[in-house]
């Protein structure tokens, strides 16, 4: 560093600092502030961005936020936040905040293809209201649907699955979150019989070796990479192994990183399973006592339209979910296909690398923390992916106790909390509860006091699914709520805006601000966001934490929770439920939605008193009762006694969030293993109870290739994801001038080798095409990723740089996830004469 | 109470100013239009790197880097920040040291350096680029509402 430069810069720092911000120095110190001024109303709230679930403390004055800093007193971050959660006191105030109702319109009425125009709540919801029933009187309940979000508060989320489930009577609810870690979710009930994590963050500072699964944590979970850094630095012996299909910030901190072909992770987790096997390291007891073998279905195909090729010739992508009874001998034997050479052969890895991977699995002495998100989730072998690090830790017995700890990460602040326990998915109900078992839904019914027969079994629309049918003109009424679907989903050009756009749907979009999505839709509606609202969400350690409202939404804009209850009312049963169950249910014929839904004595039987005087509650007045309250008791009736208890409502604004099951005041921190958890019989040391047998299973699976992999003329891996600064689509973030001034526009990482081949220069224009849409991004060949030969990456924020044009609608036939990370493109200069355009 | 409402007055400024709502042209933010056009990428920004001190949102933000760190190693051998920023070496460089609370463990304990939670300084402290926002954005300095007349730009809003 030039020193001599540095400093003479330094003495003229100040003063060049005061005269560009037009400020006059103070002559004294008689602008200090005293007394009053200097209060700030302090608030404790969770981060609204990832699924880490950060405590903030949030500052308010006058009605706004001026604030924010870690909260010391949060468990999960100790008073730290990431970049994105310091500037959190400024994703509220972009300048083109949505604030009245827009619709688009024509000489004074609505029009698919005429121009946005402000109307009233009353009007919006009036022309919506008859949409909706125009739809449900010519189609049925199949026909309506909505995509809602893992950002949804609890109460939101659960408020919409009313709506639609018992209101609508469908089933064509899905989250955001179906993008994000449906694998995981899905895994877990075929493994453990139950959703969500045995561990908790404790067990980064119990680990002995971090190992990451295509997780870039540095970027994408700072304030967990804190701990395990901590945790790293701190205690020598402590290993990172990082597999990754490009280098990046996390690689740069990891002992091993070890850079493979995308898609090979099966065959190295397989090879890990197999070296467990051949040498000795299976804990035999633990197996025998706790698990069950089974063999999975192969050929699963790759969840695109079935008269795609791919599907047509897939031997079981009917059944992709089916798994058969097996053994330990099977098992290890389909493993034992699995070599260090087939595995270093398909991954690129060398095979002494591979080795030491496998020992830190192996040896008993080592507590493993395996860690993974996006990589594994989105991927068109998600479900298998994730099966595979659960049979590593299930075959060694390093699970469920401090330290040895298969861990899902999470994207998005609820995804556990609102889609995954609330069950917004298009299969699930409350409480690992699904649709489709008659039980359930009787169970369901009992509880939201509805009568028999008013849930539909049939499982709706998944994500990928519900714009394949707008495109199809099968599904018809869409209401997206909290999310930013036309940016996000894969394949946009060809499978989701022509639904939106299709004239034979009305699309509603309730959003913060105008996103993508929102340009496209028919109607736009203002949301309330973070903390212009009474809040819960479920964190990726299954902690549930509370929000107070602290200060008001702008303008007209109002929460998700008070849209979707509101809307409600302009429905009565006899619009929506079929005249023999009202016939056999008298006392409900000619009741609102909002009456049986939200005023059946449970949701509305807590006053307006119980709320906390300090803080107002804009729902609660507009209904007059403590909605969030009443909503949350509701749901809460599901899970208590079953595994999922949650505790009191008031108990969560008091404490930093609590960990579930919350049995008798206390948090569970280790599910599964005696002493931790009390749902565990006594003497049985550890139960996966989540299985009626109370074992969990081992599912052998192979390694198959991907549904698109380069090939002479798309010659390019292309993988996508996020950067540190932005936080999915960046509708929040590109709003914070220090957030976009860090990182402003999405760039496309290669290799300066493939770039040199190309003739292409480091800042150059370029095309980024597949078979099915193209963008144009600018190259970098620095930075903080590192990207082997071969492949490329970009993120998906830049709503000008739409890469998800690009990608390829495949997803895991499982879980109905989509592999954001795999398909081929190739890369070229933009012509010479639109680069002039640029200039 | 009169300042909310004279916020949200002030937000719907563009939306009754204009015939059409969305006027200013931001496709980073909206996307292009109509969605299926393609847009040219504009040329990348250039890092800031005058070292000019930035002032603070707010007290605990991180403060923004006011030169370039690309190259800057930060991995299991090296933190390339800390040879500026660390107590030692601040007489030096000039540069600030990291802040008192960057000594504290997550118990709370001070330690002798830099706390390995503290490590990876990029987390929180990010270098800017010469790129315009897309959107003003409102937020509310907190000297402003306590003394307007000091900053009589904010002081309006």
């Amino acid at each position: 560093m030039d020193l001599t430069r540095r400093t003479l810069l330094k003495t003229q720092a100040a003063a060049a600092a005061a005269a560009a911000a037009n400020v006059t120095l103070p002559a004294s110190a008689q602008n200090i502030l005293t007394g009053e001024d200097l209060h700030l109303q302090w608030s404790k709230a969770p981060c609204r961005f990832c699924g880490t679930g950060c405590g903030v403390m949030v500052g308010v004055k006058d009605g706004k936020v001026v604030a924010t800093h870690g909260d010391m007193q949060a468990e999960v971050n100790r008073g730290l936040n990431c970049v994105k959660g310091y500037f959190l006191s400024k994703i509220m105030y972009g300048n083109d905040r949505l604030t009245q109702p827009l619709m688009r319109m024509k000489n004074g009425q609505f029009a698919k293809d005429g121009d946005f125009q402000p109307v009233s709540w009353d009007q919006a919801f009036d022309e919506m209201a008859r949409q909706f029933k125009r739809v449900l009187k010519e189609k049925g309940p199949e026909a309506v649907g909505m995509f809602g979000s893992g950002q949804w508060t609890i109460w939101e989320g659960y408020a919409a699955s009313k709506l639609m489930r018992a209101g609508f009577r469908t089933n064509n609810l899905d989250p955001n979150a179906r993008h994000c870690m449906a694998s995981a979710a899905v895994t877990f009930i075929r493994t453990f019989g139950m959703d969500e994590p045995m561990g908790c963050y404790d067990d980064f500072e119990n680990a002995d070796a971090f190992v990451l699964w295509g997780s870039n944590m540095a970027e994408m979970h700072p304030i967990l990479w804190t701990r395990v850094t901590d945790r790293r630095l701190s205690h020598p012996h402590v290993r990172i192994a990082t597999l990754s299909t490009y280098e990046h910030r996390t690689t740069d901190l990891s002992d091993m990183a070890l850079i493979f072909k995308p898609n090979s992770d099966l065959a190295i987790m397989n090879y890990i399973a197999n070296y467990i096997i051949q040498n000795g390291a299976v804990n035999r007891e633990f197996v025998e006592k706790h698990c069950n073998f089974r063999l999975a279905n192969t050929d699963i195909g790759y969840g695109l339209r079935p008269e795609n090729v791919l599907e047509q010739r897939a031997q079981h992508a009917n059944d992709a979910q089916v798994s058969s009874p097996s053994s330990f001998e099977d098992y290890a034997k389909l493993m034992s296909q699995y070599t260090v050479e087939k595995a270093s052969e398909l991954s690129g890895i060398p095979k002494e690398r591979l080795e030491t991977l496998a020992r830190l699995y192996a040896d008993p002495k080592v507590k493993v923390m395996s860690l993974w998100t996006m990589g594994f989730n989105q991927h068109v072998r998600g479900v298998w992916a994730n099966h595979m690090v659960y049979n590593l830790h299930l075959l060694t017995g390093k699970i469920a106790e401090p330290g040895n700890s298969p861990f899902s990460l999470t994207g998005q602040p609820s995804a556990c909390g609102t889609a995954r326990e609330v069950g917004t998915f298009s299969h699930r109900l409350p409480a690992d509860m699904v649709v489709n078992n008659p039980e359930h839904r009787k169970h369901a019914e009992e509880i939201w006091k509805l009568p028999h027969g008013v849930l539909p079994e049939k499982i709706g629309y998944h994500a990928v699914q519900q714009d394949r049918m707008l495109k199809d003109g099968k599904l018809n009424a869409y209401w997206i709520m909290c999310n930013n679907n036309l940016q996000t989903a894969p394949n946009t050009n060809n499978e989701t805006y022509p639904g939106y756009r299709n004239p034979a749907n009305f699309v509603v979009v309730s959003d913060a601000y105008p996103t993508v999505t929102a340009m496209a839709a028919d109607l736009i509606l203002p949301a309330a966001m973070w903390v212009e609202k009474e809040g819960a969400y479920g964190n990726a350690e299954r902690r549930t934490h509370f929000w107070h409202q602290l200060v008001n939404a702008p303008g007209d804009a109002r929460s998700d929770l008070w849209q979707l209850m509101e809307f409600s009312k302009r429905f009565t049963t006899d619009e929506v439920w079929p005249a023999a169950i009202l016939d056999a249910n008298q006392g409900y014929k000619g009741k609102t939605l909002f009456e049986v839904l939200f005023g059946n004595g449970e949701v509305n039987k807590f006053p307006l008193t119980g709320i906390d005087p300090a803080y107002e509650n804009r729902e609660a007045t507009a209904f007059g009762f403590y909605v969030q309250k009443g909503l949350f008791e509701e749901y809460a009736s599901f899970g208590r006694g079953h595994g999922h208890d949650l505790a009191p409502f008031d108990t969560y604004h008091e404490v930093r969030g609590l960990r579930w099951p919350v049995v008798n005041g206390q948090e569970t921190r280790w599910r599964y293993r005696e002493g931790y958890d009390p749902y565990v019989e006594k003497g049985a040391g550890l139960q996966f109870y989540g299985n009626p047998d109370k074992k969990a299973n081992i599912m052998g699976a192979p390694y198959e290739p991907p549904a698109e992999s380069p090939d002479a003329e798309y010659d390019l891996w292309l993988v996508t994801g996020r950067v540190l600064e932005h936080w999915h689509s960046g509708s929040m973030t590109l709003r914070v001038p220090e957030l976009y001034k860090a990182f402003p526009g999405a760039v496309l990482f290669m290799h300066p080798d493939d770039a040199a081949r190309r003739h292409l220069r480091r800042g150059q224009e370029v095309r980024v095409v597949s078979r099915r849409g193209e963008i144009r991004s600018r190259v970098e060949t620095r930075g903080r990723n590192r990207v082997p030969q071969g492949l490329v990456f970009v993120p998906f924020f830049d709503a000008s740089q739409l890469i998800n044009k690009v990608t390829l609608d495949a997803t895991d036939p499982i879980s109905k996830q989509t592999d954001f990370k795999k398909c081929a493109v190739k890369v070229f200069a933009a012509s010479v004469a639109d680069a002039g355009d640029v200039q | 109470m009169r300042r909310s409402i004279f916020a949200a007055l002030i937000s719907l400024g563009p939306c009754l100013a204009a015939g059409v709502i969305f006027a200013q042209d931001a496709p980073r933010l909206r996307g292009p239009e109509p969605f299926t056009k393609e847009t040219p990428a504009p040329p990348m920004s250039r890092p800031i790197t005058d070292d000019v001190r930035v002032m603070r949102n707010y007290p605990d933000q991180p403060p923004v880097i006011p030169h370039a760190i690309d190259g800057y190693a930060m991995d299991l051998n090296a933190n390339k920040c800390m040879s500026c920023h660390a107590r030692k070496f601040t007489e030096q460089s000039q540069a600030p040291m990291i802040s008192v609370t960057h000594y504290q463990d997550r118990a709370g304990n001070t330690l002798g350096g830099l706390s390995p939670r503290r490590y990876v300084c990029v987390s929180c402290h990010v270098s800017q680029t010469n790129a315009k926002p897309l959107v003003e954005n409102v937020f509310t300095d907190m000297d402003a509402m306590t003394e307007p007349e000091r900053q009589p730009e904010r002081g309006r809003r």
